[in-house]
Order: structure tokens, then C-alpha cells, then sequence
């Protein structure tokens, strides 16, 4: 089955698209920049880099801008799958939803009634043994966005790593903070996978944070040999 | 043993990570489990287990629908069976019961209608399907939203079918089926 997969370049919708690629084939990546930074559906810190990763991944790209606007961004991911339909034939869509029903409903919906088919093959996994598998497969993950307290700018361009790992499970204890970043408290950035023919290297960034709130900016990075 | 039976299209397929996996993490936690493909399962698998539990599918995966030749063991196994969405959905088929359009993706609102151990009052939970199933003779409705029945029992059998995915938001449900009866 030729496969879509919506992909905002953070590790969910990269190790989707490892998990989708193992069992179909992955024609296309499909990527929406939301200009609204609070939105719900799309978060990308750093979806300037997708192109990157997709050349990185030998995958062609869909991309399409969204104002961000509530359902009229439903409306652009609707037409940016029907574009992948026609470019590439694709007959489903793949998603990196993990707990967010508001997310998977709404992307269930459309897939739906352009009768394509919808995985989703994250679905309710433990956020820890989601984190260890991203480990265990050799991503190379950096933290571009931080949303919620305690969380500041001391976690922006770092490293996701087994320290940085108990780090986040000891804020879910004490703070009640979703260690995967499910209620949108941090956003990642995948520079590299073992489906990635290249690696990413970020070659200028910039942090730009107040109090519990920011993000890590890559301004310029190039692809290189792993 | 809990068999837990993949209603996916295929054996292996993507399906597995998001409608049969959840639902073995939560049964796991309780009882040992096995997982089989349902064109794979055995008279042995059913012999050996203590209940069984049937996944659901993708929304466009109804391919269960069309077989129920293949799911003739649950007339006479025996055992405790849950089914879940298609699960649901081809229980009714099997017993000769018909579907009717029933288009629910997203939270709704279930209410009980008949007293049963595992779920009572009124409650939210995750739908995603196309079809529920109008009631056959052999079942009692024991839940319905809005929309269409929710959940069946067999009036004489210890077989359960709920149209929403307890494994979403109502893990308790899979818990009281593995735990109580």
C-alpha cells in the first residue's frame, strides 16, 4: 500500500514513518507550516528543516503553509493529502499521534471522507518506552521547543539522551508534565534516523526563550555523510 | 491465557501497533497473553486460552465482515469473548445479525441500558466506525450513543461486543473483561 505520511520532522512522526516504512511503502512526506504557533495540530519549531530531512530520508515532499486558524488548517492538511493522492498515489495517510484524540479525530475525519486509509502507529504507546525505542534506534533528536514550566531555555538545542530521558520522568512525577511532550510541552527535531542516508548538521542556530517558553532556531544546516 | 485475536486485513500489517497493541498492554498487566492473526487461529489457541478478546481494524478495513465463515468457532468455544469495533461488528455478522450505517469518529457519549460487569452508567469514549450492529434476537443491547448501539451481549453466551475502543479512554473496560468473568 502506497503510504503519505504527515510529518512535521519531530521524533512521533519520524519513528511513524520507520514504523510505516517497515510494513508499506512510504511514497511521500506531507508537511504543514502553521504561521500560528499556538495551534493544536501543527507544531514545528523547525519545519524550514523538513526539506532538509526529506532529502536526507530520499523522500519527496509535500509542504503546504497554514495560517493556523482552527479547522481552516484541517481544510489545508485536507488539500495537501488529496495533492499527495494525485502526485504520488498515495491510498492512506500515516500520523505520529500518540495520546491526542483531538489530533487523531480530526485527522480520522479527513481521511475519511476522502476514503483513505489512516494508520496511526504510535497509538496510545507509553511515552517512556517511546522515548527509549527512539534511543534504541539511534535517533539523533535535539530539543526545539520548550512550552511549559519548569522547562526553560537551559533544554533548548540539547540532546535527547538517557539522562535527559530521567530528566523528563522526574518532571512527570513532580509535575505532572507529559515526558514525551503529548500536552505540547516540548517539540524535537529529528537530525538523524536509520532510514536518514545523510545526517543533518546544524551549522547556525539561535535561541529565542522567555521564562517556561521558546524555541531553538536552526538558521542553517547542510546534510553530510553519516 | 487471553488470546487476543488481530482483526487486521492482513497478518503483520500496520494496523497491529494502533488496534492490537494497546489492547495487549493493558491485558498483559493481568494475564499472559497471545496474539493470532484471525485466520490463523487454532483449536488448539482456543482450547488453551481463557478468554478471548477480538481487535478492532482501520476504518476502512472491514475485510472481517465479508469472512464469517472463518469466525464459526465463537458459536460453540465456550469462552468469554470480547470484541472490539470490527470485532463487535463481525460477532454480529456471525451470529446473523445486520449492520447498519453508523458513522462516529471522536469522543461520544454512551449510556447503559441493561446492567452488566463491565461498564454502568453513562460515560465518554472513543468511536471510530462506520457500521454498528441492529440487534439480533440472540443479543440484548447493553449501551447505545446518540447515534446507534454501543454495546451487545448474547443472551445466553459470555460473548461482549462494545463499537467504541475501550482501549482509548475506557482501559477498566478490558480490565473488568480479563478480571471478572
Amino acid at each position: 500500500m502506497k503510504l503519505g505520511v504527515l510529518f512535521s520532522g519531530g521524533k512521533d512522526s519520524t519513528l511513524a514513518l520507520h514504523k510505516a516504512a517497515e510494513k508499506e511503502e512510504v511514497e511521500c512526506l506531507i508537511t504543514l507550516a502553521s504561521e500560528n504557533k499556538e495551534s493544536f495540530m501543527f507544531h514545528t519549531p523547525n519545519i524550514s528543516i523538513a526539506t532538509l530531512q526529506a532529502e536526507a530520508l530520499g523522500l519527496p515532499i509535500i509542504q503546504k503553509t497554514t495560517a493556523g486558524k482552527p479547522e481552516a488548517e484541517l481544510k489545508d492538511l485536507e488539500e495537501a493529502i488529496v495533492q499527495a493522492t494525485k502526485a504520488f498515489g498515495i491510498e492512506g495517510v500515516v500520523s505520529g499521534a500518540v495520546e491526542s484524540v483531538y489530533q487523531a479525530e480530526r485527522i480520522q475525519r479527513i481521511c475519511s471522507r476522502l476514503d483513505v486509509w489512516c494508520f496511526n502507529p504510535l497509538w496510545q504507546r507509553n511515552q517512556k518506552a517511546l522515548l527509549e525505542e527512539i534511543l534504541a534506534q539511534r535517533f539523533k533528536v535535539v530539543i526545539s521547543g520548550v512550552f511549559a514550566y519548569p522547562l526553560d531555555k537551559s533544554w533548548l538545542g540539547k540532546e535527547l539522551n538517557t539522562e535527559l530521558i530521567g530528566k523528563l520522568l522526574k518532571l512527570e512525577k513532580t509535575f505532572g508534565l507529559s515526558p514525551s511532550g503529548e500536552g505540547g510541552e516540548i517539540e524535537t527535531t529529528v537530525l538523524d534516523a536509520p532510514l536518514f542516508k545523510k545526517k543533518i548538521e546544524i551549522l547556525d542556530s539561535e535561541v529565542d526563550a522567555k521564562g517556561n517558553s521558546g524555541i531553538f532556531k536552526i538558521k542553517q544546516a547542510r546534510l553530510v555523510a553519516k | 491465557m487471553i488470546l487476543v485475536v488481530d482483526m487486521n486485513f492482513k497478518r503483520d500489517s500496520l494496523g497491529v501497533y494502533e488496534f492490537v497493541a494497546p489492547i495487549l498492554a493493558i491485558a498483559e498487566e493481568i494475564e499472559n497473553c497471545v496474539v493470532r492473526h484471525y485466520l490463523e487461529v487454532t483449536q488448539e489457541d482456543i482450547r488453551n486460552c481463557n478468554k478471548i478478546i477480538l481487535s478492532g481494524t482501520a476504518l476502512k478495513d472491514n475485510v472481517t465482515l465479508s469472512q464469517p465463515d472463518k469466525f464459526e468457532w465463537m458459536k460453540d468455544c465456550g469462552k468469554s469473548i470480547l470484541g472490539i469495533c470490527a470485532g463487535m461488528q463481525t460477532i454480529g455478522v456471525v451470529f446473523g445479525a445486520r449492520l447498519e450505517k453508523c458513522w462516529e469518529i471522536g469522543m461520544v457519549q454512551v449510556s447503559t441500558l441493561r446492567a452488566n460487569p463491565l461498564f454502568s452508567s453513562s460515560f465518554k469514549a472513543y468511536a471510530l466506525h462506520n457500521y454498528s450492529v441492529q440487534l439480533s434476537p440472540q443479543f440484548d443491547a447493553l449501551a447505545e450513543s446518540a447515534t446507534c448501539i454501543q454495546a451487545i451481549k448474547h443472551k445466553r453466551k459470555e460473548i461482549y461486543g462494545v463499537l467504541f475502543h475501550p482501549e482509548v479512554r475506557n482501559k477498566e473496560i478490558i480490565q473488568r473483561f480479563v478480571n471478572a468473568l
